[in-house]
């Protein structure tokens, strides 16, 4: 509750500080606001309350998924310090993306469905001005345009979803809901599955699952690479927190209903994510399908709704959100110095930076899923799950799935260990700010090692 | 003194920073004296090591107690054998790279050293989980020698090596997830854990063919072979000695420590399919390392030849064979190491390891001809040399297992020598089919290597209980286990 008041008025601020002339210090307030808020969310481990009438609860699980929203915005933070250095609208961006995460917190506390489209509108309209932050690029155009259209109707499913289940239930609030789910299971309106369906549909939209993805590699590919990183960490995080959370709370009792549909959702998803990547010559594509097919393992842990699958996904969510982090920050300074995203362009790295292209590889080898780098403990983790719900069909695709994968990660691989095409020697400037991929390289091994740290959290 | 094989599995590792921190004129040296020190811990290691006592030195931490993982690590005799053999190979390998060009020789010693590492965790882990870790472990250090260091058509071949390893473990990581949940509440993955559950005969199949697919692969065993001669060819030679002379024996561990005790029943049904592939691969690589041109690529596909017999030795389950088994996976390792390191002094001087373009070194270079020959007897197996102790024992029990699987088994026995003697001629004797001068005298560390590969190998051959001995015990253990079973 008072990370989103915090985070609430740190956008406010960022906000304002070009009509009141302290844009100087807004890069640093905005960090301290986050850190402020991270604070505050972490306090709140253990504490079970709700807010403003019952909407918004707080609990570990919203604590769990909060602090990993703040944290991967910190990181973000610190990534992208100099892509808003134009002059004009470094202020508005700053405060565009704590709004969308203020946004994301409130999908991860919500208890009342009213809440949880409020805060998936505030995530997507920041996110639906950051896609076309690029002005002057007419992919970047196209990237804000099909996001926006394909958002608005995700929404309106979405709010048809509500309203039915409303019809069927009369309460927004997700526990008089489940409550009424158990005493009427038998008595429970077509329109009832109908309204879960469209929720289904409108939330998975948010996570590109196929076969709602139809915007995710064009939106990912044309938006700004830092707003797209934002996407496919944070944004994804806040997808599959509301998701985890609507399912496995409000509509458990009926499971048997739509754990095969995700079972069927996230298969397709992992195929088709997994076999389009392979035929893409863009680097930046290709992550943007990878992230596609990131989404279908993910989904694993709704189709075998239990005990461990809640603690397989936020495992997932964190090593895939550190490693994308780390290879887009240096796709992002790839792209600044050399212009290019293509995955030859990245020959010759070793050569030149050898330590810079080890940490890419490590990032690269955690999202193929090898041990025994975090990548390999999230599909881990994911396949227990799915085993123990018995979805051994599920285990076998998304296992031939990760080869698949391995085939086109390790094309990047190979590029950064080969020699340059032509004499260019040094693609980037030495100066540039690699932090992130650092950390995240760093981070990609020690969460493996000892993956026990993040194992256990809700 | 409890932690003693701890501290041999971290020593690598730790000589591994060592080496990534000094400068990179001296890595070479510390690498090699670091390989060294391991090797004197695991003499220690073997003059403390009791064969009665089955598994000892237990190191034991929780890692993942969520899941049932932990660090469990101990060894016995057949464990002892293989850490033996890692740690006398290591120091041979690293010394054979001196005076050899090597770029970026920081990355390339710190490799080999988590190779080190990785193949010692897989011959000492008594935990399934950790076990795939390091299994898994040792193919990305490997992956990148052979990528970085390797030939002209390193990229394409890599990346099939690559995904056919990684296809066979992730099978594993299948059947050993399945064990995982066949283990009563509170699943664990712990070694005695899995010996003693009752499986099914449907199940001990699943088990049985999931695991095997990556112990096939990486031995490699008929028909899963295609990888293994373009990699040997292709990757540096310091790869390819840790590929034949140590990694691919972590498929045969697996065999005797994993698959043997926990899918018995599966052994008895499915045992005479996979001795019967084994056996198709001896003969069918025997024939084609006949034909081959080049010595690089006919060392490669006599390796197949020879690990398919120790394959076969393994399913036919008698004591005999498995001690012997045991003793030729160390022989071949030897062997393996020193026809490899034959090929680099050859490709180092005359750039080339085609028979047809060499000859008549013999005359020039006595000590270098003295020291093949004695491998080249060693690997194909004459009486006092290594090789027959561990295939006369194998042989044996094949024919005692099924007599006309033994007489074409036997064949290696004819055909060994035709290609090997073939390619000795080629390359030592008869006129040279270049300027013998320019073939400059063996350095201090190659005749160091040859002399003490040479040592070992009529070691093995002369005073072979010394090793036997030590394993006897264990492998009388691994049958009363899978007979229990």
């Amino acid at each position: 509750m008072n990370t989103i008041v915090i985070l609430s008025i740190t956008g406010i601020a960022a906000m304002l500080s070009d009509v009141f002339k302290f844009k100087k210090i807004i890069y640093a307030l905005s960090i301290l606001g986050l850190l402020t808020a991270l604070v505050f969310s972490i306090r709140d481990w253990g504490l079970f309350a709700s807010y403003f009438n019952n909407m918004v609860q707080t609990d570990n699980y919203a604590v769990v998924f909060t602090s990993m929203l703040i944290g991967f915005t910190t990181l973000w933070f610190m990534m992208s310090a100099d892509f808003f250095k134009s002059p004009s609208s470094e202020g508005e961006h700053f405060a565009l993306i704590i709004f969308a995460l203020t946004g994301g917190v409130m999908m991860t506390n919500f208890s009342n469905l009213s809440m949880l489209f409020i805060g998936l509108e505030i995530l997507s309209i920041a996110l639906y001005i950051l896609a076309g932050s690029n002005k002057s690029n007419l992919k970047s155009n196209e990237a804000a345009l099909k996001y926006f259209m394909m958002g608005a109707f995700a929404t309106g499913f979405l709010l048809m979803g509500i309203a039915l289940i409303y019809g069927a239930t009369a309460s927004f609030n997700i526990q008089a809901i489940a409550d009424y789910i158990t005493q009427n299971q038998s008595t429970l309106p077509l329109y009832f599955y109908a309204g879960i369906i469209m929720m289904l549909i409108g939330l998975t939209f948010k996570i590109s699952a196929v076969p709602f993805h139809f915007w995710a590699p064009d939106v990912y590919d044309g938006s700004p690479t830092p707003v797209t990183t934002f996407m496919m960490s944070v944004v994804k995080i806040a997808g599959f927190a509301a998701l985890y959370r609507l399912f496995t709370s409000c509509f458990i009792a009926v499971d048997n209903f739509w754990t095969p549909i995700f079972a069927g959702m996230s298969a397709l998803t992992m195929l088709l994510g997994n076999i389009t990547a392979v035929s893409q010559t863009s680097f930046k594509r290709m992550l943007a399908y990878s992230s596609v097919a990131h989404a279908g393992y993910m989904l694993m842990s709704l189709a075998s709704p239990g005990a461990t699958s809640g603690n397989a996904l936020v495992y997932y969510l964190i090593a895939y959100s550190i490693a994308v982090m780390g290879v887009m920050n240096f796709l992002f300074h790839l792209h600044k110095t050399t212009g290019k995203e293509d995955i030859q362009s990245v020959r010759g790295l070793f050569r030149a930076h050898p330590l810079t292209a080890i940490m890419l590889s490590i990032c690269i080898l955690s999202m193929a899923g090898i041990p025994p780098m975090a990548g390999f403990f999230g599909k881990y983790f994911m396949f227990i799950s799915a085993l123990n719900a018995n979805l051994v069909w599920l285990v076998i695709i998304a296992v031939l799935c990760s080869l698949v994968g391995i085939f086109y990660y390790f094309r990047v691989i190979i590029a950064v260990f080969q020699d340059a095409e032509h004499e260019q020697p040094v693609f980037y400037n030495k100066t540039s700010n690699l932090t992130v991929l650092y950390i995240c390289g760093v981070l990609s091994i020690l969460i493996g090692i000892a993956p026990q740290i993040f194992a256990n959290l809700l | 003194m409890n932690n003693m094989l701890l501290i041999i599995l971290l020593l690598p590792l730790v000589s591994m920073v060592l080496s990534l921190l000094t400068p990179k004129e001296t890595t070479a040296k510390v690498a090699f004296v670091m390989s060294l020190l391991s090797t004197a811990f695991t003499f220690y290691l073997f003059s403390v090591f009791v064969p009665e006592s089955g598994m000892q030195f237990i190191v034991s931490f929780p890692w993942i107690p969520s899941l049932g993982i932990t660090f469990k690590l101990g060894m016995d005799g057949i464990s002892l054998m293989l850490i033996v053999l890692t740690n006398i190979l290591t120091p041979l390998i690293l010394l054979s790279s001196f005076n050899r060009k090597i770029e970026n020789p920081k990355l390339f010693y710190a490799l080999i050293q988590l190779m080190q590492f990785a193949m010692l965790g897989v011959f000492v882990a008594l935990d399934g989980f950790l076990f795939y870790i390091f299994w898994e472990l040792a193919l990305l250090p490997i992956y990148f020698i052979a990528l970085l260091w390797g030939g002209k058509d390193r990229i394409r071949i890599t990346l099939k090596f690559f995904i056919y390893t990684i296809t066979g473990s992730l099978f594993m990581l299948v059947g050993l997830i399945y064990l995982y949940l066949q283990t009563p509440d509170n699943h664990t993955f712990d070694i005695n854990a899995f010996y003693q559950l009752q499986l099914n005969a449907s199940q001990q199949a699943f088990v049985f063919w999931t695991i095997f697919v990556a112990f096939a692969v990486k031995i490699p065993i008929f028909p899963l072979h295609s990888w293994q001669p373009d990699t040997y060819v292709d990757a540096p030679t310091q790869g390819t000695m840790l590929l034949s002379g140590i990694m691919l024996k972590m498929g045969l561990y697996g065999i005797l420590r994993w698959l043997l005790p926990i899918a018995p029943g599966a052994v008895d049904e499915y045992g005479f399919t996979v001795i019967v592939l084994c056996v198709i691969g001896v003969v069918y690589a025997s024939c084609i390392a006949i034909i081959q041109k080049d010595f690089k690529r006919l060392v490669a596909y006599a390796s197949i030849a020879h690990v398919g017999l120790i394959a076969a030795g393994l399913f036919t389950l008698r004591q005999e064979a498995l001690e012997g088994s045991l003793f030729q996976m160390l022989s071949h390792g030897i062997n393996a190491v020193g026809l490899f390191f034959i090929v680099d002094i050859l490709r180092h001087r005359m750039k080339t390891s085609t028979l047809a373009e060499l000859g008549g070194i013999a005359g020039v270079q006595p000590f270098f001809a003295i020291s093949f020959m004695i491998i080249l007897l060693g690997t194909i197996a004459l009486p006092l040399f290594n090789g027959f102790v561990g295939e006369f024992l194998i042989m044996t029990k094949i024919f005692d297992y099924h007599v006309w699987i033994g007489s074409v088994a036997a064949l290696a026995i004819i055909l060994g020598p035709v290609y090997m003697f073939r390619s000795y001629q080629a390359i030592m004797l008869g006129d040279s089919h270049f300027d013998t001068n320019t073939f400059t005298p063996l350095t201090l560390s190659e005749k160091a290597i040859l002399g003490i590969i040479s040592f070992l190998v009529l070691l093995g051959g002369i005073y072979p209980s010394l090793l036997m001995d030590v394993a006897r015990p264990s492998v009388q253990q691994l049958l009363n286990l899978i007979s229990a079973g």
